[in-house]
Formats: structure tokens, C-alpha cells, sequence
């Protein structure tokens, strides 16, 4: 392993170049441009030997990668924002037809008004496109991610595709010192991608065709199954990945302090960095709080979530994203997770960090104070009024 | 040629794939449900010029010898056939 100074996009480049991916297709967006960018210097200077595929939209970009997959290579791909939503269409597409695509999507906010900064709004809403989704916090987690993500994606359990999304800017802009693995490390780890859904002229099949009333709803639910068998696949990947790079993650989530924590915030990828220290800070205070922050959206941590916060008073989701007309989505999941498990606290929604808006340490404090009172409430981060619970 | 259905359609959990892929040659189900009028070819009329079988939007008009033949198995009834055919050696006859 060596140590390197890197952005999370070229972190995930990094990640991608070990994984060694047959077929790149993509079209630069910001913030995603830097990963590609970065993938077709790797090819360019022959570190990495693959097809990169330019191509004139993110429609074309999956379809390239849908295409690569269904002769079977290990594709790649990656965009952000405007791009994902044009992408839309290909993505159950993806998933329908069990293609374990890796996509990097730097997660960018939603026109109109037009806005180049990081939330959440675009992976968010395409949740229930079929993709299992991770939300890295550092860009060690990304190139970590990078590589994980291909196995977790063509385990012949799970067979669907897989996006990881980087807070962008904030996370795919800014620099940290990395550990990157050598090829060999990375060769032990993951396995070449076998597949028998493949175009193949030894064994012809016919792919991706239609399936009427009858079958459809089999289909289904063998994709859903396909995403929930990756629970058990993460942890698998995890394990050997700590024993090959010495690298332990925790699964669909990671508890901070939970354990005897009165008030808890439920949070996704880089602001969890920020929600730890405010923790530790709070904790010295003798305050017992703490962070869990959601890895994976899909599959969803249902379990984990119940686990983490069933000892606790009350909890907060705070969430770059709004379902217009009703509330984050996040805090509609986790209400779902904590209402199965039988668990009746009051759960408050924090919407923050909209169009890289940022969230700052005292806002977070200011999350945590208002816990203690007890009370469910949809909120977004500095705005006042009744309108927006207050 | 047309492409054959399979006799055995499945619809039991284990017989359904878990990708929608299967051994070229088959197809899932048919599917022409919709179609209100059907393309009847006359062969005497037919000159063999394959301008159909380019122009059909489903690909069901193969060729049969030397004149072309339409699968009412996937025929949607939409009709481009019968406007492309230069000698006007299709009709649209009402589904009954």
C-alpha cells in the first residue's frame, strides 16, 4: 500500500483503475468530470487497460455500459445531477436485466435553479430504480467503495447494479491523504467477473425481452430479492476486505457513541464527519448523544436502524434532499424502519445543505438541543417561521 | 425466418429466470392482443423488394422464398407496411 494525496473523485478513480473495468463510457459533468477525467489519463498512459467509450449523453453513457455488461465485461460508468436524471430511463433497465454496472454519481443538486453544488436530490430520487446505493463519507471510503462495489454488485447472489455516490464538491473536490492498495492486493480481492447472462456465440441466449402479467411480477421480485441478498454479500466483502487491507467497514451503517445515547442523528455521507465532532464535543460536555450514519440506502438498513436508536429518546434525520410535498426522503425510510420494529420516539426531519448550502457545527448543536424537547417536526435548516415548524 | 414460440411457457417461480435472459430462439409470450386490423399480403401482387420487411417497426415480415410473410404472432396492426408496398400488394382487413 502507498500513501497519496487525492480528491474523492480521483480516490474513486484510483479505486476503479484496481478493479480493472473492460468497458468506460461516460460524459463529463461537473463535479463528476475529474473521475473519467482521471480514467482516461490511466488508460492513456496504458496503467489501465480498458475501452473508453466517449460518448454525446449520460442516456448513451449507461447504454454503452448496459451493452459492455450484456457480453459480459466488467463496466463502468459515472455522472452526477442533471446527467443521473437523464440517465433515468437506463436505469431499471440496468437493474431489470441484472447488469452489475458500477456507477460513481457525485451527488450534485436539481435544476431549476440551476445549481452546480453538492445534495442529495438526484440519487434520492431514483431510490426505487433497482440500484443498491452507498453513500461514501471520505475519500478512503471511495476508493474503498470503488473497489467493494464490484464485488458486492457481480456476486451471482446479488447480480445488480450499483451506484456509489461522493457529496459533491465537498467530498469528489477536496483533497486527503489515501491508502491505496497495490494491483496484487487488489487482484486477491476481487475476482474476475464471471457471468452466464451474457451474449455468448458458444450459448446463445436472447436478452432482455418482455415478460407480460404473467411473469412480471416474478421478475420483480427476484430483482428485489437480488438487493436484499446483498445484506449478507457486503458483510462477505467487508470481511475479506479487511483481510487483505487491513481496512475494517461496518455494513449498512456505522453507529457512533448509539450505545447510551439519549438523542440520536440519523445522517448520510460527508456531513457525518462533521456530526461525529459535534458528538465527541457534546459528549465532553456529558451530553450522551450520538451519529448513525446510513452507508446504504439500498439495500435498506431496517434492522440496524431499529438496533441503533431503540434505546434512544428521540432522533433527527438530517438529509440533503425534500420530496416536495411531504418530507425528506430519508426520514421516510427511517420512520418506516422504526415503525416495523415497533419503536414510537419522536423523529424530527432536518433538511440542510440544499444546493451546497453549508451545515454548520452550531446548526448540528442546534439539531441536538432541539431533540430534547421532544417533539416531531419536518424542518428545514435556516429558514424560520410557522410554515417550517417552528 | 420467424422466430419459434417455445410450447412451454413458464410461470412458476423456479422456472422463471432471475435475469431476463433465455435460450436464443425463444420467446416469453406473444404478443399481438391490441391489433384492431391485420396486413394481408397478396403474393401475386408481391415483387419481393423487401421494402416491408426494412420498414416494419417490430420486425415480424420475414421472408418466405422469394416473397415475405408476416408473423401474427407479433404483428402490432399498425399498417406502415401496407403504405411502404410500392405495387400495393398489402390490405388492412378487420380483426374479427
Amino acid at each position: 500500500m502507498a500513501k497519496a494525496f487525492l480528491s474523492g473523485n480521483e480516490a474513486f478513480a484510483y479505486g476503479v483503475r484496481l478493479a480493472r473495468p473492460q468497458v468506460i463510457s461516460a460524459y463529463p459533468i461537473t463535479p463528476q468530470t475529474i473521475v473519467v477525467e482521471k480514467l482516461s489519463e490511466f488508460i492513456e498512459d496504458g496503467s489501465l487497460k480498458a475501452e473508453f467509450i466517449h460518448v454525446e449523453s449520460e442516456h448513451s453513457a449507461l447504454s454503452c455500459a448496459i451493452g459492455a455488461s450484456s457480453v459480459g465485461a466488467r463496466a463502468f460508468t459515472a455522472t452526477s445531477s442533471q446527467g443521473l436524471l437523464y440517465m433515468a430511463e437506463c436505469l431499471p433497465y440496468a437493474a431489470g436485466g441484472r447488469f452489475p454496472i458500477v456507477m460513481m454519481n457525485a451527488n450534485r443538486s436539481t435544476a431549476l435553479p440551476w445549481n452546480i453544488y453538492g445534495d442529495q436530490r438526484d440519487s434520492l430520487s431514483q431510490l426505487d430504480s433497482g440500484w443498491i446505493q452507498a453513500y461514501a463519507e471520505n475519500a478512503q471510503e471511495a476508493l474503498d467503495l470503488a473497489l467493494m462495489s464490484f464485488y458486492i454488485a457481480e456476486h451471482k447472489n446479488v447480480s445488480t447494479p450499483y451506484m456509489a455516490n461522493l457529496d459533491g464538491f465537498v467530498l469528489t473536490h477536496t483533497y486527503e491523504v489515501v491508502d491505496v492498495p497495490t494491483a496484487e492486493q487488489a487482484d486477491a480481492f476481487l475476482p474476475k467477473y464471471a457471468t452466464e447472462n451474457k451474449l455468448d456465440l458458444q450459448n446463445p441466449r436472447n436478452l432482455a425481452f418482455s415478460a407480460g402479467p404473467d411473469s412480471n411480477t416474478i421478475f420483480k421480485y427476484k430483482e428485489h430479492v437480488g438487493i436484499l441478498n446483498a445484506k449478507s454479500v457486503i458483510q462477505e466483502a467487508e470481511d475479506r476486505f479487511e483481510t487483505i487491507f487491513g481496512r475494517r467497514y461496518s455494513g449498512l451503517t456505522e453507529s457512533y457513541r448509539t450505545e447510551d445515547a439519549d438523542y440520536i442523528i440519523i445522517t448520510l455521507g460527508s456531513i457525518a464527519g462533521l456530526v461525529r465532532e459535534v458528538v465527541d464535543a457534546l459528549r465532553l460536555e456529558g451530553r450522551r448523544v450520538g451519529l448513525l450514519r446510513l452507508r446504504y440506502l439500498r439495500p435498506f438498513p431496517n434492522e440496524e436502524i431499529a438496533n441503533a436508536v431503540k434505546n434512544a429518546k428521540a432522533v433527527a434525520v438530517l438529509e440533503k434532499d425534500i420530496s416536495f410535498g411531504n418530507e425528506g426522503t430519508v426520514y421516510t425510510n427511517v420512520n418506516s424502519a422504526m415503525q416495523k420494529a415497533g419503536i414510537n420516539i419522536p423523529n424530527s426531519n432536518y433538511i440542510g445543505g440544499l444546493g451546497g448550502k453549508n451545515i454548520s457545527s452550531e446548526e448540528i448543536k442546534g439539531i441536538f438541543d432541539e431533540l430534547k424537547s421532544q417533539k416531531s417536526a419536518v424542518r428545514f435548516l435556516g429558514i424560520g417561521g410557522e410554515a417550517n415548524g417552528g | 425466418m420467424k422466430p419459434y414460440l417455445r410450447e412451454f411457457v413458464p410461470t412458476a417461480f423456479e422456472d422463471i429466470p432471475d435475469a431476463t435472459a433465455y435460450e436464443a430462439g425463444y420467446l416469453v409470450t406473444k404478443n399481438a392482443g391490441w391489433r384492431n386490423v391485420r396486413p394481408v399480403i397478396d403474393s401475386k401482387k408481391c415483387v419481393g423488394c423487401l421494402n416491408c420487411y426494412l420498414y416494419c417497426p417490430d420486425g415480424v415480415i420475414y421472408r418466405e422464398g422469394n416473397k415475405v410473410a408476416i408473423d401474427y404472432d407479433f404483428c402490432k396492426g399498425c399498417g406502415i407496411c401496407r403504405k411502404i408496398c410500392k405495387p400495393g400488394a398489402i390490405e388492412m382487413e378487420a380483426e374479427k
